[in-house]
């Protein structure tokens, strides 16, 4: 559903992303990750056409975005990772014009805002001005307006950011919900937690090439299904192990102390890129 | 088309929401200058021949609908910086073209507002005008080209603070030196020249001749249209660019 050959965006002697590939399948989440400056942004602003590439190709759906951009971004829905929305209007107001920037016909903006903003548990709410919205619920408003038009793929650049465990987790059951409905969904987040939570499948991204890519269970199995935390003089270490005896028997060698657990996404992602995100 | 009629539709209802306030907005510098200028000592001067106060109230049109055609740039500035709700507009399928002259249109919209507000207050003030069609085409093309301006300016800024010094370069002189409160027949001839080259000059002298039933200066008419195509075509490829 989406695919990014060679992708490369330069500015001035700084490469944001770097001979970048990947190929996003039909009706699946993918969790694009990476530390601050690993270039999922400028991916992200390509991906919805807000940049262009320096050289290489993005097809969304079977439409390439630079020679047919129009097209490409009718596949597409943008969460933005900022709110932003028109605060002076009301939440139907705003899915009206974004319906309109769509080409859709009024009937058919106001069938599927009906539909959308009880999706989006805001049914009560539509009439108001986007002022009065708490945040929590203008990140659902603004997933309800990419959705208007229906999109066959949903970009959402770190949806969950800034919102409270609740919030959050709403959104997650959104996003699981819209997959399940048919939609790819390209999805970038701060919190690892989600994007093990949520992805069928994970790239991540450092220095603007892509260093691994695989389902979170598999990438995890990779390194070993047990995490072992070692408190060391640079903050938390870890090492991973297959099974917990090889774990117990390790921190029997070692003098320092050490927790055993079971290994995450974020465990991972630190032994790759060595940082956290930030 | 519809897409078109989208940015247009947005700008109208944000303008509904604030509507009253906008309207007294727009009646504050006019209203003193038609007192000042009016009331205060207006009676009791002429320029060629016309009482002051009816050879600046075409001034005051010209000027009052080209500010508001610019303050456009205002808008869109916090579409971008403040709602960063320009993304979203960018992220649809409209082309350059259409959003360009959706935000144009809605600019005019406002500068005809504001001129309509002008001459409301001129009834009121009991300053006799006639309306024709020469001068709603001047009206329209200060309108088209003070818009097409703001969406330039909009794209080019980097901060709202750029924004305000840009009206205080550009806009600010315009208004007074351009033939809105005297004749540039009265500058030195190479400052005549200069302020020939500014497009509200030519606006000042088209919207006079027509409210003033004086001898219609048609090239005055044809360099604004001309102007008018040029700064839309840059704010057409100032959009483009814009993504990069």
């Amino acid at each position: 559903m989406i695919r990014i050959e060679n992708l490369t965006k330069q500015f001035k002697k700084n490469k944001a992303v770097n001979n970048l590939s990947l190929h996003v399948k039909k009706q699946e989440i993918y969790g694009f990750l990476g530390p601050n400056g690993a270039g999922k942004t400028t991916t992200i602003k390509i991906l919805s056409t807000l940049t262009f590439p320096t050289s290489g190709m993005v097809f969304i759906d079977k439409y390439n975005v630079l020679d047919n951009p129009l097209q490409a971004k009718k596949q597409i829905g943008v969460v933005h990772q900022t709110l932003n929305l028109d605060p002076e209007l009301t939440g139907y107001e705003n899915l009206l014009i974004h319906g309109l920037l769509f080409n859709m016909k009024i009937k058919d903006i106001k069938k599927n805002a009906a539909e959308f903003f009880e999706f989006v548990e805001l049914k009560d709410v539509m009439g108001a001005v986007v002022k009065t919205y708490s945040g929590g619920m203008r990140r659902r408003l603004t997933i309800a307006r990419a959705l208007i038009h229906r999109p066959k793929v949903l970009i959402m650049d770190e949806p969950t950011a800034g919102l409270d465990a609740f919030a959050r987790r709403k959104i997650w059951g959104l996003m699981k919900r819209i997959r399940d409905s048919g939609s790819t969904i390209f999805l970038t987040t701060h919190y690892i937690e989600e994007a093990q939570y949520l992805s069928d499948r994970v790239g991540i991204l450092d220095k603007g090439g892509l260093i691994a890519e695989d389902s979170p269970e598999k990438l995890i199995n990779n390194f070993g299904k047990i995490a072992v935390e070692i408190e060391g003089s640079d903050g938390l270490e870890v090492e991973f192990f297959q099974n917990r005896a090889e774990a117990v028997k390790f921190v029997s060698t070692i003098d320092k102390n050490a927790t055993i657990r079971g290994a995450n996404l974020e465990d991972v992602f630190i032994k790759l890129t060595g940082r956290r995100v930030k | 088309m519809a897409q078109l009629l989208a940015i247009i539709f947005r700008e109208v209802l944000i303008f509904k929401r604030k509507f009253v306030k906008q309207i007294f907005s727009f009646m504050v510098s006019p209203l003193l200058f038609l007192i000042t200028f009016g009331w205060g000592f207006g009676n009791e001067m002429n320029v060629d021949g016309v009482p002051y106060i009816n050879f600046i109230l075409p001034g005051i049109i010209a000027m009052a609908s080209m500010r508001q055609s610019f303050a456009l740039s205002s808008e869109i500035n916090i579409s971008r910086f403040y709602w960063k709700t320009f993304d979203e507009i960018q992220s649809a399928p409209i082309s350059n073209i259409s959003y360009t002259a959706g935000e144009v249109i809605s600019g005019m919209l406002r500068g005809c507002l504001a001129a309509v507000v002008v001459m409301i207050l001129a009834l009121i003030f009991q300053i006799g005008i006639s309306i024709n069609g020469l001068f709603v085409a001047s009206l329209l093309l200060n309108t088209f080209i003070f818009s097409s301006m703001a969406v330039i300016t909009s794209m080019v800024v980097k901060t709202h603070a750029e924004q305000g010094m840009l009206n205080n370069f550009l806009i600010t002189p315009m208004a007074f030196l351009c033939g809105t409160f005297f004749p540039i027949q009265h500058y030195p001839l190479w400052v005549g020249k200069l302020i020939f080259c500014l497009p509200l000059t030519h606006v000042s002298a088209t919207v006079r001749a027509a409210l003033l039933n004086q001898k219609f200066p048609y090239f005055s008419l044809l360099y604004m249209a001309v102007f008018g195509a040029v700064v839309f075509i840059v704010a057409v490829k100032v959009i483009r660019n814009a993504k990069n």
